[in-house]
């Protein structure tokens, strides 16, 4: 089992609130990595550290080590727009952009230039059939990605992300946004992506953590009480706090 | 790879651009400061600045000249004090009943129409201050000149009376529904609640939209170009022929006045005065606005 | 008995204030009706085709806008040329690139704010110094439309600030987290969506250059001339300085021609502020 993201250390600060604290987590490559916790706790934080993303929040720091294939990914000089394309995401609420659904897969690669023109209608569909949407949309490619339904919409932002062919897969409770049968959906999808990436899935849903899940973490006010596999934790915690929580005692 | 560096470069350039674009209205600003201070400093080396500011008479193309700004100050401000007069009661009473009292339905087509009167420019509300304005007054007042400070004031007030309704209808619109309700809860009328609570509560974004309608009232040029006359006066007779800093301003650029003449500096020296004097009215308002903002 | 009493005058003051209120509101209704009759049964007479095309003379019957016509459009074209890429460049600057704390970001904020509020007469002198003199374009279409660009350009920066601070920030989050630059994001997602509202913004700020007289008349457009235009280094006059011209003459056949080209300039603006409101009204549909 090879270890994918290699995170040492991780301490992340909102201006003067620390929001992470010391983290350490090993993630393995082609398994899916749940982070549980209750809210605030950090865990959404935790995953916009591997994309970088919170450079967008003025005022944040991160300190520490996240090691993603063997280069220091917090390190200035790693370029965030390549380690973005590496590293895709998929937002709490499903964000297409106003535009056909042909637009919203092809728009990253139309931009980073290296996948030849003749080549985008069949990465078109491939990245629609893995997003498990080819079936419903393959008669109105055309049409605005906003005639679709939210959780459509949601499998096209997860199609829009594997069009630029990332290796790892952050997921910020996709599904929360969405009922329980566009739920389910997404859920057998994400068992059929871990075969190609590594996914890292934030989610509020302890049931849902347990149902997918090979590897799972608890936050708690930023710091990692606990990390292992799902089934060792759901079963046999090894902390009092861990417990309380998947038992619902608190949270 | 390759792609990869030229957009890096791209981003660069971009960036480069932008903050050249970004650069252009800040040299504006410079430009502005600079052009006028260079020519007002010029004007005082052969002025005596206790002279412009003192004395009662503006003749600077007469012979022997006279270069006293007040007559021209004068008119200025009893522009600016008479479209008061119209535009901040008219102003604040068309906002109280935009935000308290209209329906929904009453707003959507009285708005429209304030946008339609402060899209006008202000060279067709001077055409209707000369051809409608003062015969009226002159009907009234058969003595006034036909070029008058009052039927240029009744105009200017008109034009920056939308400017007023929408800026203190959006002070109104801030105060929280929370204590509007709670006035409304307390069993409070319409007008109690807009004269006792809304409009204090809003009072200097209110004040600021007066101080914005005076600085444009100030700056204002063509309708008293065209309907306040050309004589520098030191009076406050509303009925009579005046001239104010702008209209001298233009009266002057159109004229044939020699470049770098003394005659010629005038015009940045008028100038540089009606700069400060907007520009402090604007400075308090934009103040007054900012210190209601950290209230909420 | 008393109380109801005291109740009853309070009504009946909240309603005789609303009529007052809306008095106010009434008056400038009826001033607005006033002005458009004022010019309309003055210069609907003398409105034809010939009015439009013709040349300015000194004999009334034979006077046409031909010439101001033009120069309208060369200015405002030329405005819309220049004003529009760096106003909304400049815009893009302050919401995508700066650094909300810096000094320059701070510096140009207020910058803009305090230049929104000089008069227009102000940039005349401005124009006049720069433009016409030191650069020597002298008093030509060009310096017109240098001058009137840096007027309207504050008005721009801020309808185009608030067009793509309307775009939400999810859209802008989704395109980062496809590796994609930032400017290829805001080509690609911030500023299609933006567009429709910094356009209309940029319409309105065009109209308000389009009436506008003073600050042209400070840097040499004449009210009076029988040539067109054909390159931007040409002398010109526009239709806010013919009608001034008009109007400031004593005879009352002037006051008549002023009139009719009052009303071909209100239509022109009417026309701009509709093609504004309904790309304003669009785009508030594509967002819901």
């Amino acid at each position: 089992m090879s270890i994918k993201v290699n995170v040492q250390n991780l301490n992340f600060y909102y201006g003067d609130f620390q929001a992470l604290k010391g983290i350490n987590m090993e993630i393995h490559e082609n398994k899916i990595t749940a982070l549980i916790g209750p809210s605030g706790c950090g865990k959404s934080t935790f995953i916009k550290t591997l994309n970088r993303m919170y450079e967008l929040i003025d005022g944040t720091k991160a300190t520490g080590s996240i090691s993603f294939d063997g280069t220091e990914l917090l390190d200035k000089a790693t370029d965030v727009v390549d380690l973005r394309k590496r590293i895709g995401m998929v937002f709490q609420k499903p964000n297409p952009f106003p535009k056909s659904i042909t637009e919203n897969v092809l728009y990253g690669v139309k931009r980073h230039g290296d996948v030849p023109k003749t080549e985008w209608k069949e990465l078109l569909e491939t990245s629609l059939r893995k997003a498990s949407l080819w079936s419903e949309v393959e008669h109105k490619l055309n049409q605005s990605a906003f005639s679709l339904s939210g959780g459509q919409q949601q499998r096209l932002c997860i199609a829009r992300t594997l069009a630029t062919k990332p290796e790892v897969l952050l997921m910020d409770e996709p599904t929360s946004a969405l009922d329980p049968i566009a739920t389910a959906k997404i859920e057998e999808l994400l068992e059929e992506l871990k075969k190609e990436y590594t996914v890292i899935i934030v989610t509020h849903s302890m049931q849902q953590a347990a149902r997918i899940s090979d590897y799972c973490g608890f936050f708690l006010s930023g710091e990692l009480i606990e990390f292992g596999l799902t089934k060792q934790l759901f079963s046999n915690p090894l902390d009092q706090r861990t417990e309380d929580y998947i038992t619902g005692r608190f949270g | 790879m390759t792609a990869r560096k030229r957009h890096q470069q791209t981003e660069v350039l971009v960036r480069w651009i932008l903050i050249g674009l970004s650069a252009v209205s800040i040299l504006t600003t410079i430009g502005i400061v600079l052009t006028l201070a260079y020519e007002t400093f010029e004007f005082f080396s052969i002025v005596s600045i206790v002279e412009f500011f003192t004395s009662h008479r503006w003749a600077p193309v007469f012979d022997p000249p006279s270069f006293g700004v007040l007559p021209l100050v004068a008119g200025t401000m009893m522009i600016a004090v008479l479209s008061g007069l119209i535009s901040i009661p008219l102003g604040l009473g068309s906002a109280i009943y935009l935000s308290e009292f209209a329906s929904k339905k009453a707003r959507k087509i009285i708005k429209p129409i304030l946008e339609l009167l402060a899209g006008i420019p202000s060279i067709v509300y001077g055409f209707f201050a000369l051809t409608f304005i003062t015969p009226l007054i002159r009907s009234v007042a058969p003595d006034t000149q036909i070029y008058n400070a009052l039927s240029a004031s009744i105009a200017v007030g008109i034009m920056t009376l939308p400017m007023v309704a929408s800026l203190s209808e959006d002070a109104m619109m801030a105060v929280p529904d929370s204590i509007r309700q709670g006035a409304y809860a307390l069993g409070s009328t319409k007008l109690e609640v807009a004269i006792h609570v809304i409009v204090p509560a809003a009072f200097s974004g209110i004040a600021a939209s007066f101080m914005l309608a005076i600085s444009r009232a100030i700056g204002e040029t063509m309708i008293v170009a065209i309907a306040a006359g050309q004589t520098p006066n030191l009076s406050l007779n509303p009925f009579q022929s005046i001239q104010t800093m702008t209209g001298f301003m233009v009266n002057m650029a159109l004229g044939d006045i020699q470049q770098g003449s003394i005659e010629f500096k005038t015009v940045f020296v008028v100038g540089a005065l009606l700069f400060v004097i907007t520009l402090i009215l604007n400075l308090i308002a934009r103040i007054i606005i900012q210190k209601t903002r950290e209230v909420y | 008995m008393k109380t109801t009493k005291r109740h009853q005058r309070r009504l009946l003051l909240n309603r005789i204030f609303e009529w007052i209120f809306f008095s106010t509101i009434a008056v400038a209704i009826l001033v607005l009706g006033a002005l458009l009759f004022d010019i309309f049964s003055r210069g609907i007479s003398g409105l034809d085709w010939s009015f439009i095309t013709s040349m300015p003379s000194s004999r009334p019957a034979k006077a046409g806008i031909f010439p101001a016509l033009l120069g309208t459009l060369w200015v405002i074209l030329l405005t819309a040329l220049i004003a529009l890429p760096v106003g909304i460049g400049t815009a893009i600057y302050l919401e995508e690139y700066a650094n909300k704390k810096s000094w320059f970001f701070k510096a140009l904020n207020l910058n803009i704010a305090n230049l929104a509020g000089v008069p227009a007469i102000v940039y005349g002198i401005l124009g006049l110094t720069v433009f016409v003199q030191l650069l020597k374009i002298g008093p030509t279409i060009l310096a017109g439309a240098l001058t009137l660009s840096l007027l309207i350009l504050p008005v721009i920066i801020v309808a185009s600030i608030e067009a793509i601070r309307a775009v939400p920030n999810s859209i802008r989050e989704g395109s980062l987290a496809l590796g994609v630059t930032r400017w290829q994001t805001i080509t690609g997602a911030i500023l299609p969506m933006a567009l429709p509202g910094i356009l209309t913004g940029s319409i309105l700020a065009l109209s308000r250059a389009m009436g506008e007289a003073a600050p042209l008349i400070m840097v040499g457009a004449v009210g009076f001339v029988t040539f067109l235009p054909d390159s931007i280094l040409d002398r010109y006059t526009v239709l806010p300085m013919l009608i001034y011209n008009w109007t400031s003459r004593p005879q009352d056949e002037f006051a008549q021609l002023a009139a009719s080209g009052i009303i071909v300039m209100l239509i022109i603006l009417m026309l701009t502020n509709l093609t504004a409101i309904i790309l304003r009204n669009r785009s508030q549909q594509r967002i819901d």
